[in-house]
């Protein structure tokens, strides 16, 4: 039997409760799939997570707010692994904006510029 | 840039075979290439379609999930996130990656997989507000799925992007290296055949005609031989007979 691939969630209060409510969390003694962000979080504690989720090969998937996102632009800058893949969300207070989304920036440089 | 350049080959007919079949693979790898490239940058424009009118609604998705948790929050229990962040869990959904193929190119796809032998959802110990968050649940949840398709949709365009990348840029060095290379080496090794069938030639020629030169002359001085001793003989014969011309006193005649 495959054991499924988990999805990983580092996001605001509201959008992991969310998630966690849908099933998607995780916890065990060791590990989480999860980082709940609040507005007193450093920003290495964001980092880091996104850097250990995207390590672990029993992540599928890291959904991220994309304010998030944005504060670790950085990092996310350089990742280019398939598995996991990085999929950016909007938040409840911060709606999504396609210019700050990579992925869409480069879909509409193709669909404008290739047609 | 890379116009004249061939290479290295030793002229000879087997080598010329050998090249020759090389260009006719060349080409032929071109063209399969050419066509991969094709399939593929189809499929993938196709995707580029799909990933934005999917990544512009799913904004709208977020925020009525959203609201559906305020609503549930308000309606149950405040702390009812921080029970819910806080108690040990399985997850309930994880996600299977699956491979879908197109022209060679394997791409990643995500499958929702329940898992129902993780702890089913539990009550989370509050007194009201059940419904509500029934509803949000069902609203994540729906979220939930439509983001793995999203996902797999992000997925497979990364994948595409990196394949085309390279499908082109082997296209590319074909038709603008090897083929070229190739076909200047087939040149030069075929001018190179010319010339030395060509030298060839001359040389043979050129023994003949030593040859020719050398039977000449044996000819004559054989010929010249020949008369020598035919003059030497009758001048012989001359001598004898002026042998008996002298005059000998008891001759009287």
């Amino acid at each position: 039997m495959e054991v499924g691939k988990l999805v990983a969630v580092i996001g605001d209060e509201d959008t992991v409760s969310g998630f966690l409510l849908a099933g998607v969390g995780h916890r065990t003694a060791n590990s989480t799939n999860f980082l709940v962000v609040k507005p007193d979080t450093p920003l290495k504690a964001v980092e880091e997570a996104f850097k250990s989720f995207s390590t672990r090969d029993d992540i599928g998937i890291i959904l991220i707010n994309q304010h998030l996102a944005s504060d670790i632009r950085h990092v996310l800058k350089d990742y280019n692994q398939t598995i996991p893949t990085v999929l950016e969300i909007p938040s409840k207070e911060h709606p999504y904006d396609p210019e700050q989304d990579y992925i869409m920036t480069r879909v509409g440089m193709f669909l404008s510029g290739g047609g | 840039m890379s116009g004249n350049q061939r290479e290295n080959a030793f002229p000879t007919r087997q080598v010329l075979q050998i090249y020759k079949k090389k260009a006719k693979g060349a080409q032929k790898g071109y063209d399969l290439l050419k066509k991969k490239s094709d399939a593929l940058t189809v499929r993938f424009r196709a995707l580029l379609k799909q990933i934005y009118s999917t990544k512009s609604s799913m904004g709208d998705e977020m925020k009525e999930a959203s609201f559906s948790l305020a609503e549930a929050v308000w309606a149950a229990d405040s702390k009812f996130k921080y029970k819910l962040i806080d108690k040990p869990m399985d997850a309930r959904i994880r996600v299977r990656v699956q491979n879908d193929n197109v022209a060679g190119v394997r791409l990643p796809v995500f499958e929702k997989m329940t898992d129902q032998s993780a702890a089913a959802a539990e009550a989370y110990g509050l007194a009201r507000g059940g419904k509500e968050i029934e509803k949000c649940t069902k609203k994540w949840t729906t979220l939930f799925e439509n983001l793995i398709q999203l996902a797999s949709l992000q997925t497979s365009f990364l994948a595409l992007d990196e394949a085309i990348k390279v499908t082109n840029r082997r296209v590319n060095a074909l038709d603008n290296v090897v083929i070229p290379r190739t076909k200047n080496t087939i040149k030069y090794i075929e001018s190179e055949l010319d010339e030395l069938e060509r030298e060839d030639i001359f040389r043979i020629k050129k023994v003949l005609e030593v040859k020719r030169v050398k039977e000449a002359v044996e000819r004559s001085e054989f010929m010249a031989f020949q008369d020598d001793a035919a003059a030497s003989s009758a001048a012989d014969q001359a001598n004898m007979m002026n042998a008996y011309d002298t005059k000998d006193e008891d001759v009287i005649f």
